[in-house]
């Protein structure tokens, strides 16, 4: 019985967490479509979603129960493979990276050997991360660059014109983006000597106070990563994918019901992605400036308020999002071509060969 | 036993995938098959601890290769292609090329069986990203330069193919074919700007 329960236990463990981490995303992704709505309402003087339950909290259940209902329309000359294809694609590409997202520091002050059959002997670190790969950037840019099949098959698979040129704008626009964003991030990855998305953190909070986060070092990678981040997640003001005055609603003019939905969450899904992204980068993650004064590195209640500075941080990149959106108009496609070959790539590469001398030369 | 049987399932799924990509008439979904195989191959990789070459792999393979492939064959359209006259004889070019294929992979399977066991404990760090980036800047620096000048050569090459006409020759030539287009098509003008 104690062996068994012993060689279940990690797993057990790693299943937990995985359904717990998902619920938690989903949770905030269903609370981030509220809070655009609401936000948006304030920026254009109204009210916003007020019906369903206390000051509209209800109201993305309410949304997602419609959602299921819808009829689901199929459009005939569709190819249906890739019809049914294209939404899961999406969806589960923007949710593969949060196995390597490092949502709080390891406790390891904690003796697990209270546990029944043992199962805690020899435990001492619980970290908060689901998967310590060597190559947590990587994977998570790798992933999200497949996530642009959902959109490209989606646009060719519903046979409609506006799907199409949704769809072929998309797959352009964030191929493009994602040099500039790949070569923003090697910035961090450089000062940090790892692409260990803990170890990043770590490099941040061993640096001297003046750069203990990247975003000093880094500003202009910070940047640059921000509007890359735009581009890559659709967002206005590069929007272009599903522009509604042209286009309809773009790639996704021919779904309905939860195929729909599925599109509509892993685009949410991806604007949680990448301001975790920024925070782990340029804001140096779940790191608290002197948090570790009040509570002993290790124990559960620093993992605790380490993990809710991390919440706050990611919850007001999805703010800025929504704030931009309020704000700024659409760019032309043209634009968007020449703003991100000539201007963001460059500044990029730039930051990159400045950020390889000065790190050459700190270690020399 | 866990890591045997995830070698299996994506090694299952790479050669379906391959198999699919292969036979199917319609190329975009043969190009999504080439993708399943490129995403089994790197599940693969991250099985013998090399995640770094795994992530390159979707990365670049998966993530921006193939997305230029499905592009192009998104904009040409080529559901209407006629299908192609396959030449006979190529079949027993392709029978020999796949025995040598088979002889070679027999070949590696009969060294690795008489190689020392011990090896392969000694390479296990070998897909680590530290030791690739030190032995990529040390051991294999020339190969490594000479890739990029290579790299160099085709974009600078790409860039001259696109303006050996100027401006105003290439925009008369895009719109002569447009025209052409358009009085073959009797849907009318489909000129729509991406």
């Amino acid at each position: 019985m104690e062996s068994v329960a012993q060689t279940a236990f990690p797993w057990v463990v790693w299943v937990v967490a995985v359904l717990l981490i998902f619920q938690g995303v989903l949770m905030i992704v269903a609370y981030t479509v509220l809070a655009e709505r609401k936000v948006l309402g304030w920026i254009q003087g109204r009210i916003g979603p007020n019906r369903v339950g206390p000051w509209g909290l209800l109201q993305p259940f309410a949304d997602l129960l419609k959602f299921i209902f819808k009829e689901d329309l199929v459009p005939d000359k569709s190819s249906r493979f890739v019809y049914y294809l294209a939404p899961i694609v999406a969806l589960t590409c923007a949710l593969m990276p949060m196995v390597v997202y490092p949502f709080g520091p390891a406790i390891t002050t904690v003796d697990w050997s209270f546990l029944p059959w043992h199962v805690g002997d020899g435990i001492h670190t619980l970290p908060l991360t689901v998967a310590q790969i060597d190559v947590g950037v990587l994977f998570v840019l790798g992933i999200t660059s497949v996530g642009v099949y959902g959109i490209a098959l989606a646009g060719w698979s519903s046979n409609s014109k506006y799907s199409l040129m949704g769809g072929l704008r998309s797959s352009a626009q964030m191929v493009s983006y994602e040099l500039a964003m790949g070569a923003a991030v090697l910035g961090p990855v450089l000062l940090a000597g790892s692409l260990d998305l803990n170890r990043i953190i770590g490099a941040q909070i061993g640096s001297p106070w003046y750069m203990r986060w990247f975003i000093v070092p880094q500003f202009i990678a910070f940047v640059v990563f921000l509007i890359a981040a735009f581009a890559e997640t659709n967002r206005v003001p590069f929007d272009l994918p599903e522009a509604e005055t042209e286009l309809v609603a773009g790639f996704h003019t021919e779904y309905s019901a939860l195929k729909f939905a599925l599109f509509f969450m892993a685009e949410y899904v991806n604007m949680f992605t990448v301001s975790v992204m920024v925070t782990v980068l340029f804001l140096g993650g779940w790191y608290v400036p002197g948090l570790s004064h009040l509570f002993e590195v290790g124990s559960i209640p620093y993992a605790i308020f380490s993990h809710i500075g991390f919440l706050i941080k990611i919850c007001f990149f999805l703010f800025f999002y929504i704030w931009v959106r309020g704000t700024l108009p659409r760019f032309r496609f043209d634009q968007l071509m020449n703003f991100g070959w000539k201007f963001l790539l460059p500044v990029a590469l730039i930051n990159v060969i400045v950020t390889i001398v000065v790190v050459y030369f700190l270690n020399s | 036993m866990v890591l045997s049987a995830v070698f299996f399932l994506f090694a299952g799924l790479a050669i379906a995938s391959a198999i699919s990509m292969v036979y199917h008439k319609n190329p975009l979904y043969s190009a999504i098959s080439l993708i399943g195989v490129f995403v089994s191959l790197s599940c693969i990789y991250i099985t013998l601890a090399a995640p770094f070459i795994a992530a390159v792999q979707v990365l670049i393979y998966a993530g921006a290769i193939m997305v230029l492939v499905v592009f192009v064959i998104m904009l040409l359209n080529l559901d209407d292609a006629p299908s192609l006259n396959r030449l006979h004889y190529l079949y027993g070019v392709g029978a020999g090329l796949g025995g040598i294929l088979l002889i070679q992979t027999f070949f590696i399977f009969y060294a690795v069986l008489r190689a020392p066991n011990h090896a392969v404990a000694e390479n296990q760090t070998v897909g680590k990203t530290l030791s690739i980036g030190s032995a990529m800047y040390t051991e294999y620096l020339l190969p490594v330069e000479i890739v990029g000048v290579l790299l160099l050569m085709a974009v600078i090459g790409a860039v001259i193919l696109v303006r050996r006409l100027n401006q105003p020759e290439l925009e008369k030539l895009v719109d002569e074919e447009l025209t052409r287009r358009n009085e073959e098509d009797e849907i009318g003008d489909y000129r729509i700007s991406i």
